[in-house]
């Protein structure tokens, strides 16, 4: 454990000690983590969701075409992506194909978000756990002993980024609003399309904020994750998991749906084409109704138990062919498996995401994967700008089906995301969502398997159990 | 990397505006954003003196972060000059460095030291169903602490509180029909439970940053702003969109927009619900000034008490 403080014999050696954080802090949602250290690792660990809202029983019986509406509110950092999974399931449902256009606008929307939402992540949640923030509140208190080992220089550089990182995710979220309306909570993604057909004017704007964006993107954000490679160079080595992957695909590049980020499942070493058959959801640790584990979501089902023994958790487990999957830029980087940017392959000696083995799958390597995955979604826009056609029909009306079901497939950029809709006389009859933290931070499932942020912090050194830095760090890489 | 985009002190440069030029800036700022007195000198100092004796502490129930999100996004001030020079921001479980016992142990002294002064911003709603389990929020020396227990303990000892988002406001979308976790709202909160602090409404899914921000400056520098019958600051949900929006000449010519992407006519046919909602983003807009919901497609009246309800269907004439 190169970096932590060196200790002869770690505290409480030989003995079990718990360690419970609530909150864990700078993600979106209420996440609790509960851990057991022995000899300076962690050898036990359990996440507790500890918030429910009940958006999968509120959609039912309303108009199917207010699900991409409601359904944002899910998460205020990503709603592009929930609007985007409602839109592509109603889509299915309402059997209508999109413009060109409408795709490409689409595109533009939530790619603008996943730039923001990564550029977010890293400085604004994640960067505290690698340097010190100003000597005010919110930055402090902190930890009494909080493991930052970059130079004064490098903090301050680090600091002063995070301000300007206030700036440019504010950009991306006008690059959002041009097309989308407003942000956070798009008006502009509905089933058929969007609903403001892009002007030149807006175009231009767009690609004017997005200049700025790409080039502190490429010049800041990037470096400075690599940048941490050195003095944490240790955190490449730990909070791998289970090492498998989900990826739904997002960004569709054609009319027939291919994907820029493709989709695929990675398991126990092997790759797989995804049947979304094989998706179940499990609540026995969940507080949910016992009658209700086990189901794909085209048969699921949502009744809350708040009170039910054995279960610590308001998030079900979702299990692909009965396995664990972790899902996030990681999982998407490596089943796309693209080359690495310049500098990537200059400091990690590879050339493209696979290459970087076993290290990917770490603490680090998550934050390596959103980096590189960041640049790979700024190259798309630029190609969808000189697609995007000014004037040209983004949106097709299509009529509310009698009944009907859709499946969307998509990815947030915290991980992969699902909803499903069936429809009845016009209404909602049923909806499913299984999001991306749903994914990474569930609990046991009916067969005593960890989740994947479960599974990843078993084996994670944490020397000083008063300061258990690294748990934070290991949480925080997924993005919960 | 270049060394010239490196080097920190350039950058403080950028930011290390003298803290009284800036709150000049700000407070100038605030009556251009509909804060309707000039500020003085007087008021100037008022912020700063706020800032070492009026902490905020920001909690979040039942929400999507949405709220803090679009907070982020003010504009003048920046978010920047907000967080460091405008309020001293103890609790933000989004933001803060802190966690677990360190968060709350700091959480418990601010409250305690600065009783009856500190602000109180809550983000969300607040589950009353079933003990409160369906929104915990921490746990401390082993116990486990609601959202309705937080908001009872600190919404007692606050000196104002800032019910931020429709969630907060009014219960939001955890209070839709079809919910079961009791979803309230601050006010409605308050009421059960006989606690008397004063509460602003900033409603909006998600509230415009100059709602936030404005009404936060407000508060500080001037007390309570005056509020509608729905609690909100009348300076900016005192105007109805309809009678003020840009497309008012089409309605009244009769032209009506026919599909989601026409550009051009007025969009009560495609369920716009501009008739019943009262903000001022036709002239605000959004996201510094790029658009707004009802020239991108329809307003579905988010700012509303009866959200998402009293909307529903969004695309269907009200």
């Amino acid at each position: 454990m190169a970096g932590c403080k060196p200790q002869a014999v770690p505290v409480g050696a030989g003995k079990k000690i718990k360690v419970s954080i609530d909150p864990i802090t700078r993600i979106e949602g209420h996440l609790k983590a509960e851990v057991e250290v022995k000899n300076g690792v962690v050898v036990d660990a359990r996440m507790h969701g500890g918030m429910y809202r009940g958006f999968e029983q509120i959609l039912i019986g309303r108009d199917p075409r207010d699900a991409s509406q409601i359904t944002q509110r899910i998460c205020g950092v990503c709603p592009t992506a929930h609007a985007t999974a409602s839109a592509l399931a109603l889509d299915d449902a309402f059997n209508v194909k999109l413009t060109k256009n409408g795709r490409i606008a689409r595109n533009l929307i939530l790619g603008a978000n996943f730039l923001q939402s990564h550029v977010l992540h890293f400085y604004h949640l994640a960067a505290l756990d690698y340097v010190n923030g100003p000597d005010v509140a919110p930055f402090v208190p902190r930890y009494a002993k909080n493991d930052i080992r970059v130079s004064k220089d490098i903090n301050d550089v680090a600091v002063a980024q995070y301000l300007e990182a206030l700036e440019i995710r504010k950009i991306c979220h006008e690059m959002v609003a041009l097309l989308g309306g407003k942000m956070p909570h798009v008006q502009g993604i509905v089933v058929g399309g969007t609903t403001e057909i892009p002007t030149r004017e807006a175009l231009n704007a767009y690609a004017e904020r997005f200049k700025k964006v790409k080039k502190f993107i490429m010049e800041k954000y990037i470096p400075i994750v690599y940048l941490l490679a050195g003095p944490y160079g240790d955190l490449l080595k730990t909070g791998g998991g289970y090492k498998n992957c989900v990826s739904w695909g997002v960004f569709p590049m054609d009319d027939a749906g291919n994907t820029l980020l493709k989709r695929g499942v990675f398991t126990e070493g092997k790759d797989h084409p995804v049947d979304p058959a094989l998706i179940k959801e499990y609540v026995k640790y969940s507080y949910f109704d016992d009658s209700t584990t086990g189901l794909n979501p085209s048969a699921g089902r949502t009744i809350p138990d708040p009170h039910k023994k054995g279960a610590y958790s308001f998030i079900k487990a979702p299990r692909y062919n009965g396995k664990p999957h972790e899902g996030g830029p990681l999982a998407r980087m490596w089943i796309t498996n693209p080359e690495l940017s310049k500098i990537g392959q200059e400091k990690l000696g590879v050339k493209k995401m696979r290459d970087i083995g076993d290290a990917a799958f770490s603490i680090l390597g998550r934050h390596v994967a959103r980096a590189e995955e960041t640049a790979i979604v700024a190259d798309a826009v630029e190609q969808w700008l000189s697609e995007a056609q000014p004037g040209k029909e983004t949106f097709v009306p299509a009529p509310i089906p009698d009944s009907a079901e859709g499946l969307g497939l998509s990815e947030a950029p915290r991980g992969a995301l699902l909803h499903y809709i069936k429809v009845k006389d016009k209404k909602i009859a049923n909806y499913q969502v299984v999001s991306a933290t749903i994914w990474n931070a569930n609990p046991m499932d009916d067969m005593g398997q960890k989740g994947p942020m479960e599974q990843a912090l078993i084996g994670v050194p944490v020397p000083d159990p008063e300061n258990p830095v690294n748990v934070g760090r290991l949480i925080r890489s997924f993005d919960p | 990397m270049k060394d010239k985009d490196m080097l920190p002190d350039e950058q403080q440069k950028k930011t290390g505006v003298s803290r009284r030029t800036f709150l000049k800036t700000v407070t100038g700022t605030a009556a251009g954003i509909g804060i309707s007195q000039v500020f003085n000198p007087a008021l100037v100092s008022a912020l700063e003196k706020a800032l070492e004796t009026h902490p905020v502490i920001w909690v979040q129930g039942q929400g999507c972060t949405g709220c803090s999100v679009s907070l982020l996004n003010s504009v003048d001030p920046s978010i920047a000059d907000v967080l460091l020079k405008v309020i001293s921001l103890q609790f933000h479980p989004t933001l803060m460095a802190s966690e677990g016992e360190t968060a709350l142990e700091n959480l418990y002294h601010i409250a305690k030291k600065y009783k009856g002064k500190f602000s109180l911003a809550v983000e969300g709603a607040i589950p009353m169903a079933a003990d409160g389990k369906y929104c915990i929020v921490g746990e401390l020396n082993g116990k486990e602490i609601t959202m309705v227990d937080i908001i009872k303990d600190l919404g007692a000892k606050a000196g104002s509180v800032l019910a931020v988002g429709t969630c907060a406001s009014y219960g939001g979308i955890p209070a839709a029909e079809g919910s079961e976790t009791g979803a309230t709202g601050v006010m409605d909160f308050f009421k059960t439970y006989g606690i008397k602090t004063p509460v602003i409404n900033i409603p909006g899914c998600p509230p415009h940053p100059d709602w936030i921000v404005g009404s936060i400056v407000y508060l500080l520098t001037k007390g309570i702003p005056e509020l509608d019958e729905n609690g909100r600051p009348a300076l900016f949900f005192g105007e109805n969109i309809h009678d003020n929006c840009p497309h008012l000449p089409q309605y009244e010519a009769g032209e009506m927009a026919g599909k989601l992407s026409d550009a051009n006519g007025c969009r009560m046919d495609l369920g716009c619900k501009g008739p019943d909602t009262y903000a001022d983003c036709y002239k605000r807009k959004w996201n510094s000034g790029m658009n707004w919901c009802v020239d991108n497609a329809v307003c579905i009246g988010c700012v509303e008490p009866g959200f998402p309800d009293a909307s529903s269907p969004f695309y269907e004439p009200a």
